[in-house]
């Protein structure tokens, strides 16, 4: 009960916090002080999403697509790498670095190369998915692999377990709080990654429909499609949040 | 029957003996310690038996049989209790019996009949972290006992308890022993918990650790409750402490 009544007040003060911004927000276009050309108000902007609810649902279901579907991949390849470069101390020496290498590039300067190569459709922007959240993935994994405890293999060992054992029994699970924090980042990641592979080329998606939006002024869409994105990420990661606790009972056990 | 032999064990690390010469048997349901300082070498002499650890010249024999350099064969109990934090208790204790191929509702099943015994009735589906440090102890220990019903390894099985759980385990310990009847072979550098719990002890001193003396605790079993506050007791510390 009490633990219940303290989230309560523990959420009072962001949702007081955010409500104040909105109102200095709304007085000051209201009042006139902003061009409500530039910034239009928060009122504007609710109106802006629904009546364009139906045209920013069906771009979403695009932009969540192609995320899920670079995540998916993402986790795959990062899975898969990790789990190489564990067993293979050479290729962890050779592609270790290679790796950081690629989160040197900046996304929004191959995403153009990547619309070349791959068309317009969703394969560019899911390989610039895969890039951009392989990353994480893989250096938690492999991270939470290197760092299982030595004194719990060798118990493993004298017990005749084979490597194969060792990894699903003690690395792989014990490495698991990493690979969620990883996939936390991830899901954000993905989603932004998709918008930004949207904007430089493309058909559909919530980054399509920014520029769009930009290109005719309604700044009030923008501010729409915004929230919209920020609002999907949040709901992704709370998902996360949700996944890990179940695959991760004894966590939350006392 | 289960009969450990160790002969002529030495390892060195880097140019320097380690242990020097091992010599030392385990008898059938015996329960022998090997007393010594820390940094003695008591561990490696253990990393070798178990076969984690390839010892430079020497042999571990095993009911005649030769397994120097084989993991697998004896089970072998670390100083943590090392149950894996994400597996409950049943599943931490079958786990030896998953690694060698049996499924799962077979093994549960197999370490469930010993719950009881092992005083860890109730535990079955808790998370280690929910149980206490003696009964994480025991779940270990009844793991190690699962792997393999023939000869054990302990090293400092009670050593990170305090004193009041420790003799509390002591006294649980031996009345288990008494049940299933595994040789055991444990690292102590508690003098006092040596002579209460063995029937022989091996000390290991120097550097490199060499087995400098045997002394037989020739105290019937079941001990008596005060057997630690005797005469005789005193008599054994104090011809321990004359030859350390």
């Amino acid at each position: 009960m009490i633990k219940k009544l303290q989230n309560t007040t523990s959420r009072i003060w962001p949702a007081a916090a955010i409500l104040m911004i909105l109102a200095v927000w709304q007085t000051a276009s209201r009042m006139g002080w902003v061009s409500a050309f530039l910034l239009p108000s928060p009122v504007d902007v609710v109106k802006a999403f629904i009546n364009d609810f139906p045209l920013l649902m069906s771009n979403a279901k695009v932009t969540l697509m192609e995320a899920f579907f670079g995540l998916a991949a993402g986790i795959f390849i990062g899975f898969l790498m990790a789990v190489l470069m564990d067993r293979f101390d050479k290729l962890y020496q050779a592609f270790y670095p290679l790796i950081v290498l690629t989160q040197t590039i900046p996304t929004v300067a191959i995403a153009p190369l990547l619309v070349l190569w791959f068309g317009y459709e969703m394969m560019p922007k899911v390989i610039l998915i895969v890039i951009v959240t392989f990353f994480p993935i893989t250096v938690s994994l492999l991270d939470g692999f290197r760092s299982a405890d030595a004194d719990t293999i060798s118990l493993m060992r004298s017990m005749g377990a084979s490597k194969m054992q060792i990894f699903w029994y003690v690395k792989f699970p014990g490495s698991l709080n990493q690979f969620f924090a990883s996939l936390r980042i991830s899901v954000s990641y993905a989603v932004v990654g998709a918008v930004i592979s949207e904007w430089l080329g493309g058909f559909y998606g919530l980054g399509v429909y920014m520029t769009r939006v930009k290109k005719a002024f309604s700044f009030d869409k923008m501010f729409a499609v915004i929230f919209l994105i920020s609002a999907i990420s949040l709901i992704l990661m709370k998902l996360v949040n949700i996944l890990q606790k179940k695959c991760m009972p004894w966590e939350t056990k006392n | 029957m289960a009969e450990l032999i160790v002969k002529d064990v030495t390892l060195a690390y880097e140019k320097d003996n380690i242990i020097e010469n091992i010599q030392l048997e385990l008898h059938d349901k015996e329960l022998v310690c090997l007393l010594g300082a820390s940094g003695g070498g008591k561990t490696t002499l253990f990393n070798v038996i178990s076969g984690l650890q390839k010892p430079n010249c020497g042999q571990v024999l095993l009911n005649g049989e030769d397994i120097t350099g084989q993991p697998g064969q004896i089970s072998y109990m670390l100083q943590k209790d090392l149950l894996l934090p994400y597996r409950t208790i049943e599943d931490n204790v079958a786990l030896p019996l998953l690694l060698k191929g049996e499924n799962k509702k077979a093994a549960r099943k197999k370490a469930g009949e010993f719950f009881k015994e092992f005083g860890l009735e109730g535990t079955q589906k808790k998370y280690p972290k929910q149980l206490s440090g003696g009964m994480r102890q025991r779940a270990a220990l009844l793991r190690t006992y699962m792997f393999s019903k023939d000869v054990a390894l302990l090293d400092e099985p009670f050593s990170a308890l305090d004193t009041l759980t420790k003799s509390d385990m002591h006294r649980w310990y031996l009345d288990v022993m008494e049940k299933i009847h595994l040789s055991t072979l444990f690292i102590t550098h508690d003098i006092d918990e040596a002579i209460l719990l063995s029937d022989r002890i091996y000390l290991l001193t120097g550097k490199p650790g060499r087995i400098t003396d045997e002394i037989v605790v020739r105290e019937p079993k079941p001990r008596r409750k005060d057997f630690n506050l005797t005469e005789e007791f005193l008599e054994y510390k104090k011809m321990i402490l004359e030859k350390l």
